[in-house]
């Protein structure tokens, strides 16, 4: 069995990523300022962001086990996002927290690695494979802030509740891999067409269990207990990397998995995630509504704005999925501003995570306070901001599929929403200044946020570049 | 008749050896059902025609594995450890999920048909002998999961190194 030199070009990306990574950790022995490293790494970042568009990037290679397409790239695109953000609000928040460490960048970026190639998988085992390194390097940056027993709750949770649904994933992956003797997500397809599988209860088994699994990963619930805690307790900057990422990581396999793997039962699978969808969006919704903390009441839009995406892979039309694409880029944009709010209100002996910190914000930082509004409208999804035109989006792709009765309940949880987003607002602009609260700003923190905020703003005013990228994205 | 018959004690002293594990009351006793409940999944693989698999489980398992969990074990304060409760009160609520679980997966195994056979059947497998066959195939057809496995592995390692070192600015 002689070895074939596999097609290298369409994993270019992953590979300057590895380099990258490796490189960072090396880097960390002889660089003593840190935020050297933090600026190498946006620099590493573009340059693979480059590497998406080398000729010959879009192809199979390793016999059907990594698919680079549009789908798979569009999802690089939010990680690479999603990467330089968290680097640009991380770098004095560390010095803030003390834990200026180099490996927490070279973390970060073997947690996108995990999440590109997870993108890509065109198999099963790399995809477990992929969601593990992610899975991994996040549950060690959860845990960064050593010397904080929340950070160190954080991390345990998250690692027993995560290595529970690889449990159940590696399961489900048996199950399939027993019925169908292979783990090619196309030839998964095609065994079941030729055998007739549909309808045994084995694949329906399989698919509950995979379903399972990642509906951890993207905290719907009722898989969602490791949410609220692992986002509270994690290094802010951590918190908002985990609430895009590996979200956008686990849509980005549901999409392949179930699209690709299991069409021919897709009325099966949409009976497991119709019950999901509405009870992320009630739960994560309601019980946002009585959260003290910020981070936690996030943590729990994050979860009710999965159930929002979950509408767009229950369509299973190319215009669901699209929309479903879409609205993830928008969130990676709006949920990393608010963020990086959030970060900005930590400074040395104030923890500022709580929501009665930003009473009379607009009175003390009128531009922190505007930006915040700008994102809380966004989470919201009041126009003119890219959140409303992620939900238009979704819910019209919905209706056009015919599930006209759950965007009315989507609709009904997302006024319910308003109440905890405008809550901050009100508190920002309503309420006195209790307290003087002072801002942690640095150049690359107000970089950031000018991406974010012009990104929101002109995805909201201008949304059809977007729409048009993830709709050609998706054959 | 031979093989069921060993494969119904292996599986049996499975199931066994997985309650005595999580019901012991003393942690090390615990380690120490898990020790032989290694060796029986070993003895699994082994009847399995997977020797290669079967002297990993050992090795690495009931090797390594184990002597990390006993270390750890020791470091606990086991007086206290042995007037804690070994369930949360929530216990029997997982009970039932386990039984709803047991009971779907029960119902899944009938659609299993035995006929069916890959590539690499018994014979090819006595013939090529299973470490040569695995070897194989890691490097050939599963180059790139196998690449990947050893990123996973650098991560563990810079993970370790993380969350135990000394190092803390003040």
């Amino acid at each position: 069995m002689p070895l074939v030199m596999p097609d290298l070009r369409p994993i270019a990306p992953e590979i300057v990523m590895t380099c990258l990574a490796l490189f960072i950790l090396v880097a960390d022995v002889f660089i003593r300022r840190k935020e050297t490293l933090a600026l190498l790494s946006v620099l590493g970042v573009a340059v693979t962001a480059f590497a998406f568009a080398l000729p010959g990037v879009l192809n199979t290679t390793f016999g059907g086990m990594f698919i680079s397409d549009g789908y798979s790239m569009f999802f690089k695109i939010i990680f690479a996002l999603n990467v330089i953000l968290t680097v640009l609000i991380s770098v004095k928040y560390l010095d803030v927290e003390k834990v200026n460490f180099g490996e927490y960048y070279a973390l970060i970026l073997f947690a996108t690695l995990g999440m590109m190639i997870m993108a890509s998988a065109g198999d099963l085992i790399v995809l477990y494979l992929g969601l593990e390194l992610m899975a991994l390097s996040t549950y060690v940056l959860a845990g960064f802030i050593r010397y904080d027993m929340k950070s160190n709750e954080a991390a345990l949770k998250y690692f027993l509740l995560g290595s529970f649904a690889s449990a159940f994933l590696l399961y489900g992956i048996s199950l399939a891999y027993g019925l169908t003797g292979t783990t090619d997500l196309g030839r998964i397809a095609m065994t079941i067409e030729q055998q007739g599988l549909a309808g045994k209860p084995a694949l329906t088994m399989s698919m509950i269990l995979i379903a399972v699994a990642f509906s951890f990963k993207i905290a719907a619930v009722p898989f969602h207990m490791w949410a609220p805690d692992a986002y509270e307790g994690a290094p802010t900057s951590i918190t908002a990397f985990m609430s895009v990422g590996p979200k956008a990581a686990g849509f980005a396999v549901i999409g392949r998995v179930f699209l690709m793997a299991f069409p021919m039962v897709r009325a099966e699978w949409v009976t497991i995630f119709i019950p999901i969808a509405i009870l992320t969006m009630a739960v994560g919704n309601i019980v946002a509504l009585s959260q003290t903390n910020i981070k936690r009441m996030l943590a729990y839009s994050s979860i009710a704005h999965a159930g929002y995406a979950l509408l767009g892979i229950i369509t299973g039309t190319p215009d669901g999925l699209a929309s479903m694409m879409n609205y993830m880029l928008i969130y990676a944009f709006m949920n990393m501003g608010a963020f990086a709010v959030i970060i900005m209100l930590r400074s040395e002996g104030f923890k500022g995570d709580t929501i009665s910190d930003y009473e009379g914000l607009s009175k003390t930082h009128p531009l922190a306070a505007a930006l915040m509004l700008v994102f809380m409208f966004s989470l919201t999804g009041i126009p003119p901001t890219a959140g409303f035109m992620g939900k238009f989006y979704i819910f019209m792709a919905a209706i056009n599929a015919g599930y006209t009765w759950l965007v009315i309940i989507a609709v009904i949880f997302s006024a319910i929403s308003a109440y905890f987003y405008l809550r901050i607002v009100m508190y920002m602009y309503m309420k006195d200044p209790k307290e003087t609260v002072t801002l942690t700003t640095s150049p690359s923190m107000g970089l950031a946020l000018a991406i974010t905020t012009v990104a929101v703003l002109a995805i909201g005013m201008f949304p059809a570049k977007v729409v048009y990228l993830a709709r050609v994205a998706f054959p | 008749m031979l093989p069921k018959l060993f494969f119904g004690w292996f599986a049996f002293a499975i199931i066994a050896l997985s309650v005595l594990v999580i019901t012991r009351r003393n942690p090390v006793h615990s380690v120490m059902w898990m020790l032989l409940l290694f060796f029986q999944i070993a003895s699994m693989y082994l009847f399995l025609n997977a020797e290669f698999i079967a002297a990993i489980q050992v090795i690495v398992y009931a090797g390594a594995i184990l002597v990390l969990f006993l270390f750890v074990v020791l470091l606990l304060n086991l007086r206290e450890e042995l007037l804690a409760n070994r369930f949360i009160n929530a216990w029997p609520v997982g009970l039932v999920f386990a039984g709803a679980i047991f009971a779907g997966t029960l119902s899944a195994v009938v659609a299993f048909v035995p006929n069916f056979s890959g590539q690499y059947t018994v014979d090819v497998i006595n013939r090529e002998t299973h470490t040569k066959a695995l070897g194989q195939l890691l490097y050939t057809d599963f180059l790139f999961p196998f690449e990947i496995a050893s990123l996973i592995l650098l991560i563990a390692i810079i993970g370790a190194i993380v969350l135990a070192k000394k190092r803390m600015r003040s």
